[in-house]
């Protein structure tokens, strides 16, 4: 294929650059490659702007029937592959049919987008946005150059955020009760909860508790879930007897979460759950799934 | 089974420093480089070694030393880091990021020491997160030893009065509640550990268990430690606290440990201060607990604490010390019903030892912990238990060694009763000790009601106790023991007569159901301290020692005297009885007693012809007769003839010639008695020797007929003694000439063929001769009356 690129390269070069790039935060972005390169970072209602600037391969003018800016919202199933769904086009023409001799450039804005989505990186499923400058061509097809970008919406904390409260039990064999002090939780949030013993008849080896990530894709008969258990944190060693109560304090900063995302766009959902999970002394598990939600808090810094 | 167990074990225990030492090695690297990150990374799973469940806790806590020294420098590392910058409180957090709960949790003790050192926050706040965050760890094993590190790193930072760690109000409350906790937790875990594993390997767990108390037991001993705890705090918090953690856990093996602990690790003011809220605590313990030995050792403190300065005993008084535990132990045996008599009897032997210390002028309560004990046992009929014997030995002696008087002892109502219950070896046993005591400590016992009391307490030497087994005695401690009885009787003593004699009457009374066996050891003592009372009153100031009327006059303590000698027949011991009427017949001549020096007389000559058989025993007999009676002077002429005429009459009677012959010149003393000019025979001292030659002589022709010599000229040698001391005392039937022809008869006996030569008969002669001639050599009077003698 080397060759080939050779041989078709692109008759100009396009670069994107954004208005406050220097000062913008940049946060790492996965690339389906592999690589992790590092793209700045929006909210919704943002606006982007920036510039283009194009500079045709030295000593040859490149004719066009225009170039456009695009600021895509793609939802991408992976079974799917190659099936972008958009869920935000906006386009902005930036010069009408011409010829371009020498760099050249172009600003361009997007005012006060509207990104209700955030970026997401999934096991089936990627939500992306990026900004796409097509230089069309009539012939040779046209060149095109894509900027990704990281959008991450903030949540308020939530008014109301009760805890989560449950007593569960095998009859006559484990009761227990357990309590996470809330249900919604950002991600640098910690866990503080407890377990209390009400009655134990089974020997206990130890107990955990999981973070687990169900991400549900497509609709229908075409649903696809996954889940992942993305944190196992123990939190005790050994048998308890009647009457203990063995707390619970789970920092969730280190591990890699999202925020909750609820049928997005009616393509995908992912939700998190606090697995608490008892093994006995034969290895066998008993456990009890909770949801949380989990939501992005405005950061101070 | 168990050899591949241990072997197994030891592999694991290999194993698992190896792994430990390979994750230091690589933390060390990155302290060194300061990596915070792989510094964690490397310490956690440097700890996760720790998980094991392989190990017994001997073997883990090997490891867990290991660990120990390294989270040392992890603490160090803590501490530099947050010199450098990096905030305690993210390092706080960082460190519970680790997945594995137990490193998790030595990770967060570890900083959580250096948090509460850099004071960012309260020291007490800090120390409740981490008290509480260990709850994690149900593991009794590895819960034990990870509290026992939190117990360790935080010794130094208690927001204790004093300490730079005291917060504002109320801190030391903090403090205690946080070792309190700690205890508690440690002590559930420590309970719980019987539960694991499978039943048979019961024993193993408990002996594993007894290995890790200490653990416990440290909680109690920061508690003691801490400044702030006053007794105020002390008997209203931590030992409410403490106790109710003790009793509610319903394990044996804690309770008795941790108990003791208390006992050992608090000030003794304290406990005589809450000593109702501790005793309260003894009867709701488990049946099983060796309440006895807690205790005991509590009331050895608490005597101690007495001992140790008089200002203390009002203390005791104020805290009516003994009541409580007169009270706790009556609760405790009461509430536990199937304790063995041991349990009860050591209990009552400490309260005794107690109350002795403390009270000793509280006869009383002595008394009453006695009258408790009696109480018990006679629920119990005769003990057969070895070591309950023992402890009631110590009970008994206990305070014969404090009061070192047995009239104190005997004040005690309960005391005999006590003696019933020990079987006759041990009475025998305490009967010595008792014994003993007198004699160490000379006691006197001067009334016969005490005497009375004494010889029923020690009636276990006196005489055979009902059932008592009569074979297997050793014949040795026989003999010490009757020895040590009529040692005892030589000490009682009175100066008034009156009461003395009703003392030997007592003794008497009790000696007397001794049995033929006792009889010889304890009849003597007996006579020779009524005849003490004798010569006492002989030598005695009053004009007329013998009161008028109804009062001990002589004739009666001769009467008791006869009798009692008398019951030397049924042994039978006739020579000791002889010697016996001797004794008094010499008693009787001292007091002027004719009738009854004579009876005397009469008493041991039937003896003598009755009962003595054996030629040696009556040639010993016949000795003493004479020896006897040649000291008498009471007698008048009749008498005298008659017993003197009876004795020589014996002595010729005897098997032996020679035996006849040295007694038959024995008698001749009969009639010579030095002092007493109306007592000087001289015809019937000479017929006497001459009745002895003649004896001498038939024992030569015996001799000679028999076996070819003569044999030895030894009681030729020996009447010519005899002949030259009654020659010097004046006797003039005993001449020079007479003395001349023995000399030359014994030389020609010497010089004659048959005569068989004899060293010591030489010699003999030889020595005689030599005082002869000495004699003659001495001029004057003397060697005068010696002149005519040729040598």
């Amino acid at each position: 294929m080397n060759y080939l690129i050779g041989a078709f390269k692109p008759a100009c070069n396009i670069s994107i650059t954004f208005a406050d790039g220097k000062n913008r935060k940049q946060v790492p972005l996965k690339k389906e490659n592999g690589q992790t390169i590092m793209v700045p970072l929006f909210q919704s209602q943002e606006n982007i702007s920036g510039k283009i600037s194009i500079e045709p391969v030295l000593g040859k003018k490149v004719e066009h029937n225009g170039v456009k800016i695009e600021l895509l919202g793609q939802i991408e199933m992976y079974f799917d592959r190659g099936n972008f769904y958009d869920f935000t086009s906006l386009v902005r023409e930036l010069d009408v049919p011409g010829e371009i001799y020498e760099r050249k450039t172009y600003p361009f804005e997007f005012s006060t987008v509207e990104m209700p989505y955030e970026t997401y990186n999934g096991v089936n499923v990627r939500l992306r946005y990026v900004l796409k400058v097509t230089v069309s061509r009539g012939y040779g097809g046209s060149v095109v150059e894509y900027q990704d970008f990281v959008v991450r919406n903030y949540t308020p904390p939530p008014s109301i955020n009760n805890s989560i409260k449950m007593e569960v039990g095998i009859e006559d064999c484990l009761h227990i009760e357990f309590e996470y002090n809330k249900s919604k939780y950002h991600l640098k949030d910690v866990i503080i909860g407890k377990i209390y013993f009400l009655l134990v008849r089974i020997k206990i080896k130890n107990m955990d508790l999981e973070i687990r990530r169900r991400e549900s894709t497509g609709s229908g008969a075409n649903t696809h879930v996954e889940t992942e258990t993305l944190a196992k944190f123990e939190l005790m060693d050994g048998a308890p007897v009647r009457g203990e109560s063995i707390p619970i304090r789970l920092f969730l900063s280190p591990y890699e979460l999202t925020p909750t995302h609820r049928n997005i766009n009616n393509k995908f959902s992912v939700k998190y759950y606090l697995n608490l999970v008892l093994v006995d002394e034969e290895d066998r598990r008993y456990f009890k799934q909770q949801e949380i939600t989990i939501y992005r808090l405005q950061e101070n810094s | 089974m168990m050899v591949d167990g241990v072997e197994d074990e030891e592999k694991w225990l290999a194993a698992g420093i190896a792994g430990l030492q390979q994750n230091a090695f690589y933390m060390h690297r990155a302290l060194d480089s300061n990596n915070l990150r792989d510094a964690l990374k490397y310490s956690a799973q440097m700890l996760s070694e720790l998980r094991t469940s392989k190990l017994s806790p001997q073997k883990y806590y090997q490891l867990y030393m290991r660990a120990f020294d390294e989270l040392r420098k992890l603490e160090m590392f803590f501490k530099e880091e947050t010199r450098r910058g990096c905030s305690i409180i993210d390092l706080y957090e960082l460190v519970q990021h680790a997945g594995n709960i137990l490193p998790r949790l030595y990770l967060l003790c570890t900083v959580g020491s250096v948090y509460i050192k850099s004071k960012e926050a309260p020291a007490k706040d800090v120390l409740k997160d981490l008290v509480d965050m260990c709850r994690g760890i149900q593991h009794p094993v590895r819960g034990l030893f990870l509290r026992s590190y939190l117990s360790q790193i935080s010794r130094d930072k208690l927001p204790d009065i004093g300490s730079e760690y005291e917060g504002d109000a109320d801190t030391v409350n903090d403090a205690m509640e946080f070792v309190l906790q700690n205890f508690t937790e440690m002590n559930k875990l420590w309970v719980r550990m019987q539960h694991q594993g499978p039943a048979r390997e019961k024993d193993k767990r408990e002996k594993e268990r007894s290995e890790l108390r200490d653990l416990v037991g440290k909680n109690l001993h920061v508690l003691s430690q801490i400044e702030g705890v006053d007794l105020d705090t002390y008997k209203e918090t931590v030992l409410p606290r403490v106790l109710e953690q003790v009793v509610n856990c319903k394990d044996e093996i804690a309770q008795c440990y941790l108990m003791d602990c208390i006992i050992q690790v608090f000030p003794d003011e304290y406990h005589l201060q809450t000593l109702e809220i501790l005793l309260g605590a003894f009867p709701q313990l488990q049946p099983s607990v060796d309440i006895k030995t807690v205790l005991s050792r509590l009331m050895e403190r608490l005597s101690n604490y007495a001992a140790s300065s008089t200002e203390v005993l009002p203390e005791f008084l104020q805290v009516e010390a003994f009541s409580k535990l007169n009270n706790a132990i009556g609760k405790v045996i009461e509430a536990q019903a199937d304790m063995p008599i041991l349990g009860a009897v050591t209990l009552y032997s400490s309260l005794l030892t107690f109350t002795l210390h403390v009270h000793p002028d509280r006869l009383d309560y002595a008394d009453q912990v006695l009258g408790a004990c009696v109480k018990k046992l006679s629920g119990e009929g005769k003990l057969e238990d070895n070591r309950a014997t023992k402890q009631i030995v110590a009970l008994l002696s206990a305070p014969l060694d404090k009061y070192n008087d047995i009239v104190t002892v005997l004040k005690l109502s309960n005391y005999p009763s006590v003696m019933e219950y020990v079987d006759s070896e041990t009475n025998k046993v305490m009967a010595m000790v008792i014994i003993q005591s007198i004699m160490k400590n000379n006691t006197q016992i001067s009334t016969a009601d005490k005497v009375e009391a004494l010889f029923e307490l020690i009636k276990g030497l006196i005489r055979d106790l009902d059932g008592a087994a009569h074979d297997q005695v050793d014949e040795d401690d026989f003999k010490e023991e009757q020895n040590s009885v009529a040692r005892l009787i030589q000490m009682l003593q009175n100066d008034d007569t009156e009461e003395m004699f009703k003392i030997i009457c007592t003794v008497r009374k009790h000696i007397l159901t001794g049995g033929p066996k006792r009889l010889p050891f304890t009849v003597p003592p007996l006579v020779f301290s009524s005849l003490k009372v004798l010569v006492r009153q002989l030598q005695g100031p009053e004009e007329n020692p013998f009161g008028e009327e109804g009062s001990t006059t002589p004739k009666k303590v001769f009467q008791l005297l006869n009798q009692t000698i008398e019951t030397l027949y049924g042994v039978p011991a006739p020579e000791l009885a002889l010697r016996l009427y001797l004794q008094c017949a010499e008693a009787a001549n001292d007091s002027d007693l004719e009738p009854v020096a004579y009876e005397f007389f009469t008493q041991a000559y039937i003896l003598y012809e009755e009962e003595i058989s054996d030629s040696r025993a009556q040639v010993t007999a016949i000795h003493l007769i004479i020896g006897t009676l040649q000291r008498m002077h009471v007698f008048g002429v009749e008498n005298r003839d008659t017993l003197t005429h009876k004795a020589t009459g014996y002595s010729a009677k005897l098997l032996k010639k020679p035996d006849q012959c040295r007694a038959v010149y024995a008698c001749s003393h009969l009639f010579w008695v030095d002092d007493q000019d109306n007592m000087k025979d001289g015809e019937r001292v000479l017929l006497c020797l001459k009745r002895a030659l003649r004896i001498a002589n038939a024992a030569q022709q015996m001799s000679n007929a028999t076996r070819g010599s003569t044999g030895s000229v030894t009681l030729f040698v020996e009447i010519l003694n005899k002949y030259i001391y009654f020659f010097e005392k004046g006797n003039t039937q005993i001449n020079a000439a007479a003395i001349q022809s023995l000399i030359e008869l014994i030389t020609a006996e010497m010089q004659s063929d048959s005569n068989s030569p004899d060293p010591a008969a030489d010699a003999f002669f030889a020595s005689t001769l030599r005082y002869i001639q000495f004699q003659k050599q001495k001029g004057g009077a003397v060697g005068e009356k010696y002149e005519p003698i040729k040598v």
